[in-house]
């Protein structure tokens, strides 16, 4: 084995490497920490941050924090109202956002963020061997992955990517020369009186349209798929409200132009382009005349070779398809962390997706997911705090009012309460639900998730698994004020879980 | 534009798409999510609400009634239309046979897309069609 306690990690043999050094890694390394487990974290980036060390390209988070909330700064409670900031054990380390911003807005700037991350690696003692790139991936005699690195090689039995889902992609019928991408715009005002046309309707698109408003004489935004809009489907899906401006002016007949429709074709004209499109709904094409094509047309994961060993992946951005516990679903031993995390993607009850591809989604994903590796990969189970028979209804429903987990991860993370007639009734912490749901091995008990249907306030769902098979769910009603502590609640509750506690109770008795 | 190529060819094939133009093929990938399934993996779960309808476009899966393997699916087949048409609980578990890949729409957005692509519409319809003349017949 190499020096473990070594902080620079050198290329060696470890019972794990986790790659990357974003908020996704960071989040992972200090909770891996906590539990004891020992690790290697190498990153390309000279510095910890990630993405954020260059982007929003406009400057400015998509993610708010709260600095003033109605949770004391620094609780649990509070984490609902600070999307950013990692999560820590030590009061000290907690809410470390609110304490770098100016002031100015409830979205932190990009150096804000940046700032945020880099003070919680400080001052968590993090461990970060940086500059240190992953080049290529090998299997050695079926056991050991083999990590090619700019410094060498690191052999491992458990590896963890958190490389993010940040490599701008585009189709082929935009790989036309001149045509910019996210990550590459000019200073905006060398787009003065410019006509610009900007494929994609998603918030990258729109983050570029509200920041050339000032100063583009005119904006189309095209996609073939209607634009869909956060206050709408009161969920992440969808435009987000920061970045709606150029949709009310189009709203307004202000001059941008949002079309549905596809892109036929992209040429050059002179310092221009010639711009094609078509709806299927129409017989014909549409000719645009502009002077700057950009494409906002998603994002890819940098898995490099990984597909070659078998790690199946999907969809446009080439996730990696995953399990519940963010394990690739083909190759044992690859896990991933960060944004790439959404790859897992739970039960999508009306085909809302978990936050996964944000911070406020994935970190807590990451505290799971270190639990899960110490306890499957390392041996160590960290205590569970025991519960009597009539401490389980107020405890879930404390939950489902005030923890972070269900709030930011609705439908996908649940707080988990078993019920065994040896063990007692045990507090088992934030589980995947789809594990908790599909895991007909798993000793009965109760979950309890936050979940949104995109009409209504949020809402708890119960999920009660009895001789091994989760049946059916129990919806509470929403509240408008988002307070499920009430003695209609309770009651509700205690209904649903009575058929399960009174066997613990007789059992208990007996 | 912005589209997956080679899922849009093999829509291409699927009867349920038949009727379609490549634009409206290639607007379809884009309406639709993509999903990943594991061999053994529920898609679907009996019992539980929300889910959405799926096509599949690679692998097999199992429709799994209370524990028992009923029929078997393939490429080109659809579920969840039921519980999405009707707003209740699927009555069956769907089950990946094989890695399953899936095109998914959201329950919601089920009627807007059928109303739109009314050739869709009269696929499905006579795919219920042709479930309730087997009921029928198993019935008798």
């Amino acid at each position: 084995m190499a020096q473990l306690t070594d902080p620079r990690f050198p290329p060696g043999a470890y019972p794990l490497v986790v790659v990357g050094s974003g908020p996704g890694a960071l989040q992972l390394t200090y909770s891996l920490r906590r539990l004891g487990i020992e690790h290697a974290v190498v990153s390309q980036d000279q510095t910890p941050g990630g993405m954020f060390r260059k982007w929003p390209i406009f400057q400015r988070m998509l993610s708010w924090t709260k600095p003033f909330a109605d949770q004391q700064r620094g609780s649990r409670a509070y984490e609902r109202y600070d999307w950013n900031s990692m999560l820590a054990d030590e009061q000290e380390h907690r809410a470390i956002m609110p304490s770098v911003m100016d002031g100015t807005s409830y979205f932190p700037s990009r150096p804000e963020m940046e700032r945020c991350l880099a003070t919680f690696a400080e001052r968590t003692g993090l461990q970060i061997r940086h500059g240190c790139r992953w080049e290529s991936t090998r299997v050695l005699d079926d056991k050991e992955f083999v990590l090619e690195t700019t410094d060498g090689e690191y052999r491992t039995q458990n590896v963890v990517f958190a490389v993010g889902v940040a490599e701008p992609w585009r189709p082929s019928v935009l790989e036309v020369d001149g045509i910019q991408q996210y990550g590459d715009l000019r200073p905006v005002e060398t787009y003065r009186d410019h006509r610009v046309f900007i494929v994609g309707k998603q918030n990258s698109g729109f983050e570029i349209a509200s920041g050339l408003l000032p100063w583009a004489r005119q904006i189309v935004l095209a996609s073939p798929s209607p634009t869909q809009l956060s206050v709408a489907t009161r969920s992440l899906v969808g435009v987000r409200a920061r970045y709606v401006q150029p949709y009310e002016d189009w709203a307004l007949a202000g001059g941008v132009i949002i079309l549905d429709a596809s892109i036929e074709g992209v040429e050059r004209r002179g310092d221009g382009f010639t711009v094609r499109t078509k709806n299927p709904q129409e017989e014909r094409s549409r000719i645009f005349e502009v002077d700057d094509v950009i494409a906002a047309t998603g994002f890819t994961t940098p898995l490099r070779d990984l597909p070659k060993l078998g790690v199946a992946t999907f969809g446009q951005s080439r996730l990696p398809a995953q399990t519940p516990f963010w394990e690739s679903a083909t190759v044992r031993g690859i896990f991933f962390a960060g944004t790439i995390m959404q790859g897992s993607q739970g039960l999508r009850k009306h085909g809302i997706p978990s936050n996964s591809g944000a911070v406020q989604g994935y970190r807590y994903n990451a505290r799971v997911l270190a639990r899960h590796l110490a306890e499957t990969r390392f041996g160590v189970r960290p205590k569970r705090p025991k519960l009597q028979p009539d401490e389980v209804v107020p405890f879930l429903l404390r939950e489902a009012s005030k923890g972070p987990e269900l709030w930011h991860q609705r439908s996908y993370l649940a707080r988990v309460v078993s019920i065994d007639a040896g063990e007692g009734i045990t507090d088992q912490g934030i589980q995947p639900l789809a594990y908790f749901v599909d895991d007909d091995k798993g000793v009965d008990g109760v979950a309890i998730a936050l979940e949104s249907n995109g009409r209504e306030d949020p809402y708890p769902a119960v999920y009660v698994r009895l001789q091994g098979r989760v049946a059916r769910e129990r919806l509470l009603r929403p509240d408008p004020l988002l307070d499920f502590e009430g003695e209609s609640y309770r009651r509700e509750l205690s209904d649903a879980l009575d058929p399960i506690l009174d066997q613990a109770l007789t059992r208990t008795v007996q | 534009m912005e589209v997956r190529q080679d899922v849009v060819d093999i829509l291409s094939g699927f009867a349920l798409f038949a009727d379609l133009t490549t634009p409206e093929l290639e607007n379809i990938v884009q309406t639709f999510g993509e999903v990943y399934f594991s061999e053994g993996e529920r898609v679907i779960r009996q019992g539980l609400t929300a889910t959405g309808f799926y096509v599949i476009v690679d692998g097999t899966a199992l429709i799994r009634v209370d524990g028992k393997d009923r029929t078997k699916l393939r490429p080109g087949d659809y579920f969840g239309e039921i519980s999405c048409l009707l707003g209740e609980s699927p009555t069956a578990d769907i089950v990946a046979e094989r890695p399953l890949r899936c095109l998914v729409l959201a329950p919601t957005a089920l009627e807007e897309f059928l109303i739109a692509h009314p050739h869709v519409m009269y696929r499905v319809l006579q795919g219920e069609a042709r479930k309730l003349r087997t009921t029928t017949r198993w019935l008798s």
